[in-house]
């Protein structure tokens, strides 16, 4: 039996702008297990950073949780004081960005800035500080550790940012790591690297990884569940076999049509035709109607609801309400994604 | 009739780095780069940041002045004296849709420049028509020559940068990361895009990227570029399925296969360290401070390119069969 470590229910989050609102994320439901590794794909847009920064509630103004609820070891962190925000930030959940050079501060050393996780959130005095420092850089695989300590961010490649950034993340053994697009900015060999890296700490400390991305093959890697955004909305979650063999939403079919597959030389790409939706102009019925070749009438009227479609698999899509597939199992069938 | 549409020999592009007050010191962005690309062709061109796979696309074109080797073009050498009549036949198409794309033109000016530059029409109308055709050749409608390009996607202002590169009717492209910014479905559609327009105009494309998958997919030969030189060539089939350069063989093996079950089997050679400092190269094998597989010749002898079976060259003097 899994533990849920983290429950996200009906989760609306907006950006109020001056020709309208935004709905970035709108009514989105998972929860994460202990120990697993969750994926977020979509397109830029969707709405998959906006879920993490508001688990954190990081989000850049206006942006704003108009609804919901986000369950942390039972506590809802849409309703916490943000000094209690602040305790969980870092200590509890982590997170590391997409772009290693700005997320790091320029003007200190790379020792200072982990010591400052560590001393803010654990009771350990500047010395232990700098030893658990220290211990976190070869952990994460920094060479010479002693001297990268007192070296500035520029000093250090791409790669060694990101690890620097990682250990950052980790340095207070948090139960819950969100990396936003980690490895995007980093070269194929080192993304292997971080990867790897992600993976054995994740075994060794026992965390759980909401790992965002928007390549399909770093999922099909690291993951065991699978979240697919679309314009703000959840079209498909899952176990990652279920969604890559048994696709149940046109979209995620669409997508995994869509790339080159090295095994299929010079065979047409098959791609989604049409352009993002407009998430200031959204359309009443299912988001992806326009771009869909599969779409009904009730598709641009209604927004599918969510309907389990195997033991461990949901999709919100017409087409399977029309074709009638749906899960009918019952006992052992998870709540969860 | 010369054998090759183009010909690249030897070619060098070192910049000199201010490394001390009075010191300066060469980068050696690429440093001895030969093929040749026939008409028609898509030569692939891959590796890391920093390889030189992008300085390689503009020295070709002249936007680097090449400090050494040459490019012949249908055989004719060029050089700066009479580069301008090569621009005609040669153009690029640009990573970054965003700042590739002049905000205070129209779409039409855009497209329309190239035309003006080399006086490719005689009354307005005809300036028109052209302009209207080219966009849509590459998918986009002629109704769309009126608004700027903030008022495009992603996809579809990289469709605004192919119809002003195909505006003179080149035979030659460089394509330099085309797709690298693009959401995975739009980068379908200007794949399909670059292919179809391959076959219609009889196009060569130099396809430089740092996605394998991507440059696979499009291309007949592959070169496999590090730190400033070319490291393997072969049929895209052959580096995928039988890479003979260590920095092949792990390169390949670092991409995420998009298929779970493949992945869970897959063995990975993850590589150690990280890429020298290109102002501070090994000596002999640039790669063999990470390779595995390094003897004594790698650190005394530089290699060059050998022929490993027809068609497929690697630089390396302990090849290895995967």
């Amino acid at each position: 039996m899994s533990q849920t470590l983290l429950r996200v229910k009906n989760l609306h989050t907006v950006f109020p702008i001056e020709s309208g609102e935004v709905r970035a994320v709108n009514g989105i439901n998972f929860n994460l297990d202990r120990g697993k590794v969750l994926g977020i794909v979509g397109e830029s847009g969707s709405g998959k950073s906006v879920t993490a920064y508001s688990i954190l509630r990081i989000l850049d103004n206006p942006g704003r949780i108009s609804q919901g609820e986000i369950l942390f070891e039972d506590e809802d962190i849409v309703k916490m004081p943000i000094g209690s925000v602040r305790q969980i930030r870092g200590a509890k959940i982590s997170i590391i960005f997409q772009d290693p050079m700005t997320s790091l501060n320029p003007v200190y050393t790379v020792g200072n800035q982990l010591m400052e996780a560590i001393l803010l959130h654990t009771k350990r005095n500047r010395k232990q500080a700098q030893e658990r420092a220290l211990e976190m850089l070869k952990l994460v695989g920094v060479n010479e550790p002693d001297k990268r300590l007192k070296q500035y961010p520029h000093q250090l490649s791409g790669g060694m940012r990101q690890r620097v950034m990682i250990a950052m993340a980790l340095a207070c053994e948090p139960d819950i790591l969100i990396a936003d697009e980690p490895t995007t900015a980093l070269d194929v060999t080192i993304q292997a690297q971080i990867l790897e890296l992600m993976r054995d700490l994740k075994d060794r400390m026992g965390m759980s990884i909401i790992m965002i991305t928007h390549d399909l093959g770093v999922i099909a890697e690291m993951c065991d569940e699978i979240i697919v955004m679309y314009a703000g909305r959840i079209c498909e979650r899952g176990i990652v076999d279920e969604i890559f063999y048994n696709p149940r939403h046109e979209y995620t079919k669409g997508l995994l049509r869509s790339i080159p597959k090295i095994t299929a030389a010079h065979e047409r790409l098959t791609p989604i035709g049409g352009s993002p939706v407009d998430l200031l102009n959204m359309p009443a019925g299912c988001p992806f109607s326009a771009r869909c070749d599969q779409a009904m009438k009730v598709c641009l009227t209604e927004y599918p609801e969510e309907i389990r479609v195997a033991q461990e698999h949901l999709a919100s899509c017409w087409v399977n309400v029309r074709d009638g597939i749906r899960y009918e199992g019952g006992e052992g069938a998870r709540t969860n994604a | 009739m010369p054998e090759h549409l183009l010909e690249v020999k030897d070619l060098r592009q070192h910049f000199p780095i201010k490394t001390g007050f009075f010191r300066k010191t060469l980068l050696k962005a690429v440093d001895g780069v030969s093929f040749t690309i026939d008409k028609g062709e898509t030569l692939g061109l891959v590796g890391e940041s920093g390889c030189g796979k992008t300085t390689v696309g503009r020295s070709i074109l002249r936007l680097y002045t090449p400090t050494g080797g040459s490019v012949k073009y249908k055989g004719d050498e060029i050089d700066d004296s009479n580069i301008q009549r090569f621009r005609r036949e040669m153009q690029v198409v640009f990573q970054d849709p965003y700042s590739s794309l002049n905000p205070r033109m129209t779409v039409g000016d855009i497209v329309g420049e190239p035309l003006d530059i080399h006086k490719l029409y005689t009354t307005p109308g005809e300036r028109e028509e052209k302009v209207a055709n080219f966009l849509q050749l590459v998918g986009l409608n002629a109704d769309h020559k009126r608004r700027y390009a903030h008022e495009f996607s992603g996809g579809q202002r990289q469709r605004i940068g192919i119809a002003r590169a195909l505006a003179v009717d080149p035979e030659f492209i460089v394509c330099d990361e085309p797709v690298s910014a693009l959401d995975v479905s739009i980068q379908a559609q200007i794949i399909n895009t670059f292919e179809e327009l391959q076959q219609k105009l009889g196009l060569a494309y130099l396809f430089i990227a740092h996605d394998l998958h991507v440059v696979q997919h499009m291309s007949r030969r592959v070169a496999v570029m590090y730190l400033g030189k070319i490291v393997e060539m072969a049929p895209a089939d052959e580096i995928i399925s039988s890479p003979r350069h260590p920095y092949t063989q792990s390169l390949m093996s670092a991409i995420p296969i998009p298929d779970p079950k493949k992945a869970r089997v897959r063995r990975r050679i993850v590589l150690e360290g990280e890429v020298p400092s290109p102002l501070n190269l090994p000596s002999g094998c640039a790669f063999r401070t990470r390779c595995r597989y390094a003897i004594d010749q790698c650190v005394t002898q530089t290699p060059e390119l050998m022929v490993m079976s027809p068609g497929h060259e690697a630089a390396c003097w302990n090849p290895q069969n995967n």
